[in-house]
């Protein structure tokens, strides 16, 4: 597909808008349908059709195959991080009230937890997804 | 109007069904299969389950067919012929099929508001869930963190399955670049070779 002009163009000009698109759904996941997971498959997606358009090699340049490794084990330390915190304040595992600064409004503590617990489910599912796609398009070239 | 679109849904899921079943070339199935899940997704939206219709038309739709795509490429395109009759993998699915139908009966009515599953937890968390947590999306506050220990559960599941896919595929890669140069004399028995092709792309940032 590198020769075809509509389809180079047309990726280049969608991928920027998948990856907002992405953003807005995981932000705006206390509100509207979605959420981490869905953020994290979303935004693999940009980077899958950037790979499918113009070659494995090119997307790797701006995004190596460690880096998605890394951000895979990234985002499970993320979302287990937080129930740490949480207990070193005082409070129980994932017990989102303790990240309250205001004691007497937990539930900003609970806006923060589940952004932040999201965080870590978008950081996994972005680098796991984007990993094993690295795997099974690279798979039978000599150097993925 | 509900009705007229869940016919025309499960008909046109129905035919995907079928056509998955007879089309030869795994291109066309991997489309199909595509198409199926997009309809799957109209078919929960309709049942007003937006968040699973959204994971699957991204999940089932998007990257599954990207992944399928990566591995046709690696397997060839077109699907050879069971050297076996289909007679008994029939009566298994017939059977099996069968059994779920009549598991079905025992269930309560579809969307009922006295079935057991809209009364064990979720009133309270219906009820409370804007005090409590504070955001609209019940389904996020269910998710994140009433049942947050879940979650992290899934998402570890996640993990272990990128972990999963990485052993398989780059271990069968260093042992074929190990076999070939000996042509497969001592592919067994031979020392660990230095992984000179795969470890070029893969591990240059995090040792």
């Amino acid at each position: 597909m590198r020769e075809e002009i509509i389809v180079r163009v047309g990726a280049k000009f969608l991928a920027p808008f998948i990856i907002m698109f992405a953003l807005y759904v995981h932000f705006h996941g206390d509100y509207s349908p979605g959420g981490g997971f869905q953020a994290g498959v979303i935004l693999a997606a940009a980077f899958a059709l950037l790979a499918l358009v113009y070659g494995l090699e090119a997307v790797q340049r701006v995004l190596p195959l460690w880096f998605t490794r890394m951000c895979a084990a990234l985002g499970v330390l993320i979302f287990a991080g937080v129930g740490v915190v949480t207990m070193l304040l005082g409070h129980n595992y994932l017990g989102y009230n303790a990240l309250a600064a205001d004691p007497t409004h937990p539930e900003h503590g609970q806006h923060y937890g589940i952004l932040l617990v999201e965080l870590g489910v978008l950081v996994t599912v972005f680098g796991v997804m984007v990993t094993v796609f690295y795997h099974f398009a690279g798979r039978g070239r000599r150097d993925p | 109007m509900s009705i007229v679109v869940d016919i025309v849904l499960f008909t046109l899921l129905g035919a995907t069904g079928f056509a998955l079943l007879k089309v030869r070339n795994l291109f066309a199935v991997v489309m199909l299969a595509g198409i199926y899940s997009l309809l799957s997704a109209g078919l929960f939206t309709v049942m007003d389950a937006v968040d699973v219709a959204f994971t699957e038309a991204a999940v089932g739709a998007g990257i599954s067919t990207v992944l399928f795509l990566g591995a046709l490429a690696l397997a060839g395109h077109h699907e050879h012929r069971p050297g076996h009759t289909p007679l008994l993998p029939l009566v298994v699915v017939v059977v099996t099929g069968g059994a779920l139908v009549y598991g079905t009966m025992d269930m309560p009515g579809f969307g009922h508001p006295e079935n057991p599953v809209h009364h064990h937890v979720a009133d309270h968390y219906l009820e409370e869930s804007y005090d409590e947590i504070g955001i609209p999306n019940v389904v996020t506050s269910v998710l994140a963190s009433y049942r947050g220990y879940d979650t992290m559960g899934e998402t570890t599941v996640v993990f272990a399955a990128a972990v999963g896919v990485m052993l398989l595929l780059s271990g069968a890669r260093r042992a074929r670049s190990r076999a070939s140069p000996a042509e497969g004399g001592e592919s067994a028995g031979g020392p660990e070779r230095p992984r000179n092709d795969s470890a070029a792309g893969a591990g240059k940032g995090d040792e």
